[in-house]
């Protein structure tokens, strides 16, 4: 595997010049690496992860899941309905799903009636959308392998130890 | 009346010299709240995976605070067995071939005192773990310190095992891979080493602690030779590979005949392992093995970091085959081990631990623990880095 991906895929903080060292290479190697990961579509993109419930001035956001039921097309099955709901701004993610409903989607906006607004005007007036059911997110605990309150404490631990 | 209470103190416990790992504690404690990368601990940094802390939690909901059987909770000992005949290819049987243990300490304590006569001599390699001499003393039998080199990658050979070799010998205690030197044998190493074993009739001590982790080739257990699993003790435990250390749980396999002679020690000194930790050992090694996996490639990069580093910075260095630790050369800075250690921690706030305090053998090199962040451990590289080249001659 490319070692960049695997370093990427273990979930640290690295930069480039650290990851460079860990894999035992130079750091125009592993821009190298990131560039073909990208030009793969492996690598997409690099993003925070925040909890914004912390930042006042962000904390008014409001994230969503929404299940959507819709009819298949001859010919196009979920692709064209997908990908046509995920280009939406406020769509953070989309999958399809098996079971009970079809697209599962994730939504951020800044109130709770921007969210029911681009429900109700967006996503179920896209032609073949039977039906949609949202659930408004109360609090998060863990987002992307970050626990919010990580209450893990290292300090007691020996500093020299047999 | 005045009087020294040293005096009640026995006689061969004040004669233990002081763990050289314990001055160089004192030393690093005086900087607390500086800013100290310690590589000097000899523990894993990742806590242990929740799915295990969660069954201890799942335990002690459900009332699990009894003692258990002196042996340890069947349910625990068959999975002993399981595990080590996958992973070690040695059969032993639940019933009478296992004891669990507080620990892999408490299975070497309780081999050496079931099967030490005072006298009787013990072989073990070093540089070693700091416990195994200390162990023979409290027994009052006596130590034969058996050199490993460098330049065999610290693996122990059967010829240094025979020059050193006295008549009376009893027991070997082997460590591979071996704390601090991260050594290992070959299977080839070990089956001259079993030959001489068998030639000299003795009893093998087997602390393979470090075993999963292994980075280089697979490990082989000296019990699983031909011949070997009569006249072997099989130690292992949960605190490296499944970074259980505070949990203090391992356990001993052997002959029915030996394992018995342990528990009667360990039934009148321990009588159980804590049923809390037995608990949580079940469900590491039912469901563990992939943090386990998960954990040893990430020992296996810092390893090749650290290493790489080392030689680069111009402190020779041997790639370790197992465990998580370096152990550098570090004459070629002008300074022995103990100045290196204490200078580098004065001077930069990297903590390493000298090699002496790991027998005579470990002079001239450092033990660096590489269980730490990458971040870290690129840190402490780029400070010593600076340190060997503030010792440079000009
Ligand atoms: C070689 C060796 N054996 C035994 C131990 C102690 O293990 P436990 O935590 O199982 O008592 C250690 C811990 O550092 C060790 O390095």
């Amino acid at each position: 595997m490319n070692p960049v991906l695997q370093l990427l895929l273990e979930g640290g903080s690295l930069t480039t010049a650290q990851m460079a060292q860990v894999a035992g290479i130079s750091t125009a190697e592993v821009e190298q690496h990131l560039e073909q990961l990208k030009k793969d579509k492996i690598f997409l993109g690099w993003r925070p992860v925040l909890d914004l419930s912390r930042e006042a001035a962000a904390a008014a956001s409001v994230r969503a899941v929404i299940e959507v039921k819709v009819t298949p097309e001859r010919g196009g099955g979920f692709n064209r309905f997908a990908e046509r709901i995920a280009k939406f701004d406020e769509v953070e993610s989309c999958y399809l799903m098996s079971g009970a409903y079809d697209l599962l989607v994730f939504v951020r906006g800044g109130s709770l009636q921007k969210v029911a607004a681009f429900v109700s005007e967006k996503l179920s007036t896209v032609e073949g959308v039977l039906s949609t059911a949202t659930h408004f997110m109360l609090r998060c605990y863990k987002e992307q392998g970050f626990l919010l309150d990580d209450d893990a404490d290292n300090s007691a631990r020996l500093t020299v130890s047999p | 009346m005045s009087t020294d209470p040293k005096k009640w103190v026995a006689g061969h416990v004040a004669s233990l010299p002081k763990s050289g790992i314990r001055d160089f504690f004192d030393l690093v404690a005086k900087m607390k709240g500086q800013d100290v990368i310690s590589l000097g601990v000899g523990e894993p940094d990742f806590v242990t995976p929740w799915h295990v802390r969660e069954a201890a939690i799942y335990a002690l909901e459900h009332g699990k605070t009894y003692y258990t059987a002196n042996l340890g909770l069947i349910e625990l000992r068959r999975a002993i067995s399981k595990y080590v005949e996958e992973h070690f290819s040695v059969a032993y049987r639940p019933e009478d071939q296992v004891l669990v243990t507080v620990g892999v300490s408490e299975a070497v304590d309780l081999a050496f005192r079931a099967f030490c006569n005072p006298g009787d001599k013990v072989m073990y390699h070093q540089p070693c773990y700091v416990s195994y001499h200390p162990s023979v003393q409290l027994v009052h039998a006596t130590g034969i310190a058996v050199p490993t080199f460098a330049k065999d990658n610290f693996a122990l050979t059967a010829e240094a095992l025979r020059a050193a070799w006295q008549p009376g010998a009893k027991i070997l205690m082997l460590n591979l891979p071996c704390n601090p030197t991260g050594g290992t044998c070959t299977r080839e190493q070990l089956e001259k080493i079993a030959e001489f074993c068998r030639e000299k009739d003795l009893l093998v001590l087997s602390d393979e602690i470090y075993s999963e982790l292994t980075f280089d080739g697979v490990h082989t257990s000296i019990a699983s030779l031909p011949g070997m699993a009569g006249r072997t003790i099989f130690l292992h435990g949960f605190s490296k590979a499944f970074a259980m250390t505070g949990w203090r749980i391992g356990y001993a396999c052997g002959p029915a005949v030996l394992i018995d002679a342990m528990m009667k020690v360990h039934q009148y000194s321990m009588m159980c392992a804590s049923i809390i930790s037995q608990e949580a050992a079940l469900e590491a090694l039912t469901r563990g093995w992939d943090n386990v996996c998960r954990m040893r490639e990430q020992y296996h990069r810092r390893r090749d970091l650290v290493v790489r580093r080392f030689n680069e910075i111009g402190l020779t260095c041997h790639s370790p085959r197992g465990s998580f630790y370096a152990f550098p050369d570090v004459t070629g800075t002008g300074l022995d081990e103990k100045q290196f250690a204490v200078e580098l921690l004065a001077a930069e706030k990297v903590a390493v631990v000298p090699g002496q305090a790991f027998g005579a053998n470990g002079a001239g090199h450092v033990r660096a623990c590489f269980a730490t962040s990458y971040e870290q451990l690129i840190e402490a590289c780029n400070r010593i880095e600076r340190f060997v080249a503030g010792k440079r001659p000009a």
